[in-house]
């Protein structure tokens, strides 16, 4: 974007000022996390010795300490996170983008209605569901599986998604749809073959932040996970702070890390893509 | 882009007209498309919910069959129950500090960052990754860390010669350890805001510099009110936001809202009346005041926009 460049002098030490105060603020917020990272590089005796950024004596102890620090490991953990982010991902982006094409394109009695049921669902706050959803689930023998976690995404109950994907599809030109039409396309043949392909950005925004958020998720998995088998790496996490306690908070700096990385890893690759996001519609993020 | 979310509302109004001459045989593959969503509507949300409202009237403890109670749940909540009044003490407090506090600094940052500085980009995604990774138990456990008796906050004070409390474990200031924690995602509505300042044109300032306003009188009189629908629309989805934040209360408490209730959020109350108490028709009856809270503060920023929010034309 065109940064129009200060002209004055004034203009020039206030520009300074700015960069100043902006560094000394990203370096308070981002410190902690920098520091907990530098924390799980470090001895145990040394975490409490200094607020240093550098560990004295670089080692890898409290990574193989937290690994195995549980009964079940965390290589299980993460291949669970990892088993319902994935599943999370297709579900939402499959079942959204099918619904905010029907709001979108098509023309069927009583849309107007469902486009506004769907809208206020955006405000209704999963507690209210969670119990009868749970007694559901229970009946189904459900609980301590990924299916909770992972059927309703195939059901499209994240309206954020089917919202966003709904103002990206309307800004496509109709022309295209026109011109499919023209060639004999149905509706199925021109949602596959004309809105998918050109709505990739918003579709990837959406399965990026899908699987931020279920990466993230605990409040799913503490309801529904009650064995360690099956556990997530939120929940493996909240056990092993359980288990040690203030003990060991190299180990523990050292798993919050190795859980925090695919995040960043998304955050690195994909910064683009999730900041429009949030400046188009708003997402919490 | 910023005002998307804003402007659906006259194109949507387009299509109203087609949608309705269109005959039922001619709405099956609408229909057809829908069906996943109305499955997951009528099947996760507005059964769930209607049954959550029956539940909210009867006792239920998961293994039986709900007995019918009348409004005995409610007249409990209104009249005789401390953790209630407890947990509504700790949620407003957390609402109404760390919503204008977060807001306040988002707005702050997004001006400062807004003035054509070089290195924007760096700037905004690093104030905007605490919002990303604020929710996780990780981050739960370091705020844990960082403010306990022994923690990097207290070795940071000592330095200074100041002996800092427990943090966390003082039942005065634990709150304020979440409130902090919430302050410090303020990025994603930084990012809003700065898609919202980018949309007032370069004109109106200039104009106002030839008419020699100063620049606070510039912010008053103009950057604020054409922000007022971009700070409406981060102020509602930040205050349901803050009713909803339960992690990091979890983590940092170890499950229990403590030391004496004082991060005891309502969602960790319900939480605990429901999972760790089985009383999924008292904890339904809560969920159901909560819906009306967040429905009553909705409605009213909704019914004082009118008076504050400006919209163009």
């Amino acid at each position: 974007m065109a940064e129009p460049a200060p002209s004055s002098r004034g203009g020039r030490g206030r520009s300074l000022a700015a960069h100043v105060v902006l560094c000394l603020a990203s370096l308070a917020m981002l410190y902690p996390l920098l520091w907990m990272l530098a924390s799980s590089f470090k001895p145990e005796t040394d975490i409490f010795g200094s607020a240093s950024l550098w560990p004295r004596h670089f080692s890898l102890e409290a990574y193989w300490r937290g690994w195995s620090g549980l009964q079940v490991t965390f290589g299980k953990f993460f291949i669970n996170s990892l088993i319902v982010s994935l599943c999370c991902v297709v579900g939402n982006v499959m079942s959204c983008s099918l619904a905010a094409y029907a709001f979108a394109r098509l023309n069927f009695r009583g849309k107007n209605v469902w486009f506004a049921l769907m809208l206020g669902t955006l405000m209704l706050p999963y507690h209210v569901t969670l119990i009868p959803q749970y007694v559901l689930f229970l009946n189904l023998g459900w609980v301590d599986t990924f299916l909770p976690l992972i059927v309703p995404k195939f059901l499209a109950v994240d309206a954020f998604f089917i919202f966003l994907l709904v103002q990206f599809f309307r800004s496509i030109p109709r022309e295209l749809d026109e011109a499919a039409m023209i060639d004999g396309c149905g509706p199925w043949r021109i949602y596959r073959t004309v809105i998918l392909p050109l709505s990739l950005p918003a579709l990837a925004t959406a399965g990026i932040f899908t699987f931020i958020w279920t990466w993230d998720d605990f409040f799913g998995p503490l309801v529904y996970l009650n064995d360690m088998n099956s556990y997530t790496v939120q929940l493996g996490l909240r056990s092993f702070v359980d288990s040690t306690g203030k003990s060991d908070w190299g180990a523990l700096f050292a798993m919050s890390t190795l859980t925090l990385l695919p995040v960043f890893a998304f955050f690195l690759f994909f910064q683009r893509l999730l900041i429009d996001g949030i400046a188009t519609t708003g997402l919490k993020g | 882009m910023a005002d998307a979310v804003i402007d659906a509302g006259p194109r949507r109004a387009q299509t109203a007209v087609s949608a309705d001459e269109t005959s039922w045989r001619g709405s099956a593959g609408g229909y057809l498309f829908l069906a996943p969503w109305l499955l997951g509507f009528f099947g996760l949300t507005l059964g769930p919910a209607l049954a959550s409202l029956y539940l909210s009237f009867t006792d239920f403890d998961l293994l039986g069959t709900p007995r019918w109670v009348g409004a005995a749940n409610y007249v409990r909540i209104a009249t005789s129950d401390d953790k209630f009044v407890a947990a509504m003490h700790v949620t407003f407090l957390y609402v109404a500090l760390a919503v204008p506090l977060k807001l306040a600094f988002a707005l702050m940052v997004a001006m400062i960052l807004n003035k054509g500085i070089r290195g924007l980009p760096l700037y905004r995604a690093m104030f905007y990754l605490p919002s990303l990774i604020g929710a996780s138990v990780a981050i739960a456990v370091l705020w844990r860390q960082l403010f306990a008796g022994d923690g990097l906050l207290n070795q940071a004070l000592a330095l200074v010669g100041i002996r800092g409390p427990s943090w966390i474990s003082d039942p005065d200031t634990s709150l304020y350890t979440l409130v902090a924690l919430s302050v410090w995602q303020f990025g994603s509505p930084m990012i809003i805001f700065l898609a919202g300042l980018r949309q007032i044109s370069k004109d109106v300032y200039e104009a106002a510099e030839i008419d020699g306003a100063s620049r606070s009188q510039q912010f008053w009189r103009i950057t604020l009110p054409l922000l007022t629908p971009v700070i409406f629309f981060n102020a509602v989805v930040q205050t349901i936001d803050a009713f909803k934040a339960f992690t990091p209360a979890f983590i940092i408490s170890g499950g229990t809202g403590g030391p004496i209730d004082s991060t005891l959020f309502y969602t960790l109350y319900l939480y605990q009346e429901a999972f760790a108490y089985f009383r999924m028709g008292y904890a339904s009856a809560l969920a159901w005041i909560l819906v009306l809270i967040i429905a009553a503060f909705t409605a009213l920023a909704f019914l004082s926009s009118r008076y504050w929010v400006h919209y163009d034309g």
